[in-house]
């Protein structure tokens, strides 16, 4: 393959996981890698490099549009992103020490609980629980945002270090996979702190780009990102997810959410298969 | 009127700046990518076997050499630099604000994120 054919395909391939990933609200990453490792052929270092650079476009370049709606918390965010950058530097120095095929292992571990998260999310119904929480306001963590007819609806925050643990536990995987484990920061906030489901999307969003920062560094320095392959899927994912989020209202979700899921799980099965053979 | 800075305006600022980021980020990538393409379109790829080109001290002094040159790799490079930078710059404009917000609390947890960051940009292995 040539260049020319090789950088048009990946920035196509990633403008079609940046667009899915903006519609289903689980991100591009997640199917990027495996795309690039297993359809591509690229080196999973390369590929996880590339990946990294593309989350970070993503977040950013989203985070104008869910500034404007006012559900993100400043505060919660800042407070997590001590937990996840410091999982992210273990992650990236994980990365190094663990072999390739265990990192593909834990990668296709982490897409079929992805689609199990999405399948699952799809049936429940979220409960916003109220809570007398003294940590909350001790934190300053409480807060509000608006509801219908124009009220501030508030809210505080449950559980804090359980929450602070697996925000740690996200920024590991994220450092390691080069994903922005999104779902693990929402499934963190909403399900365990109890934090409304829309302050946890858009804070979650916020928090990727710096918790994908802290690891970009070191991979940098250890050659992961090779600029001739993050180009293409940077400017892809990144089209592709602004893109997403403009259809997202006439698009339909549901369907797409359901082909997402059978696409993450079949991924899923064939990273573990390929890792485990040694094929990566 | 007196200008207040409070969490949704610190916000408003921050989704801005951070756009402001990627838009220059992606612009320079982008130009990049056509140079590359220009020079290299022919050529066959080989990202299959992994070949640690490693960010160093003496890679700094070839980057500067290449962007003199205007080579398409080190326009990239620069490009995903300032991406990298981008979110690194909304926490240190947090910093900032809540300090001026005279909130002690989080104007020190921000420059906590701020310190393991600059730590892992600078000597993180």
């Amino acid at each position: 393959m040539t260049v020319l054919v090789f950088t048009l395909l990946v920035f196509t391939g990633s403008l079609a996981a940046g667009l899915l990933g903006a519609l289903t609200g689980l991100g591009g990453g997640v199917v990027l890698v495996p795309l690039l490792t297993l359809v591509f052929h690229v080196d999973l270092r390369y590929a996880i490099g590339a990946s990294l650079i593309s989350v970070i476009a993503t977040s950013s370049g989203a985070a104008a549009a869910y500034v404007r709606e006012g559900f993100s918390s400043v505060r919660i965010g800042m407070f997590l992103e001590v937990a996840t950058t410091i999982g992210a530097i273990v992650g990236a120095f994980l990365a190094s020490r663990v072999p390739t095929r265990g990192l593909a292992i834990l990668f296709g571990a982490v897409l079929i609980y992805s689609a199990w998260l999405s399948w699952q999310s799809s049936r429940l119904h979220h409960v916003d629980v109220p809570a007398n929480e003294p940590w909350s306001d001790r934190l300053r963590l409480s807060g509000s945002y608006p509801g219908p007819l124009h009220r501030e609806i508030s809210y505080k925050v449950s559980r804090i270090p359980q929450g602070f643990a697996m925000m740690f536990g996200a920024g590991t995987l994220s450092g390691m996979l080069g994903i922005g484990s999104g779902a693990v920061k929402v499934l963190a906030m909403d399900r365990i702190m109890r934090i409304p489901f829309k302050v946890s999307t858009t804070t979650s969003n916020f928090m990727i780009g710096v918790t994908a920062a802290a690891s970009a560094g070191i991979y940098l320095r250890r050659g992961y990102i090779d600029p001739g392959l993050a180009a293409p899927v940077m400017l892809g994912v990144l089209a592709g997810s602004l893109v997403g989020a403009r259809l997202l209202a006439r698009a339909p979700v549901t369907i797409l959410r359901y082909i997402f899921t059978v696409v993450i799980l079949a991924l899923g099965i064939e990273m573990i298969v390929n890792g485990w053979l040694g094929r990566l | 009127m007196r200008f207040v800075l409070d969490d949704k305006r610190m916000e408003q600022t921050m989704g801005l700046l951070l756009r402001f980021g990627v838009v220059l980020a992606s612009t320079l990538v982008l130009a990049g990518v056509a140079f590359y393409l220009q020079d290299h379109a022919h050529q066959p790829v080989d990202y299959r076997t992994f070949v640690a080109h490693p960010f160093s001290v003496q890679h700094r002094r070839e980057l500067l050499a290449g962007i003199s040159r205007g080579s398409a790799g080190a326009i990239i490079e620069v490009g995903i630099l300032f991406l990298i930078a981008t979110p690194v710059a909304r926490v240190v404009f947090a910093v900032v604000a809540f300090a001026l917000e005279r909130d002690r609390l989080y104007t020190a947890i921000s420059a906590g994120v701020l310190v393991v960051l600059i730590y892992s940009l600078l000597f993180g292995r």
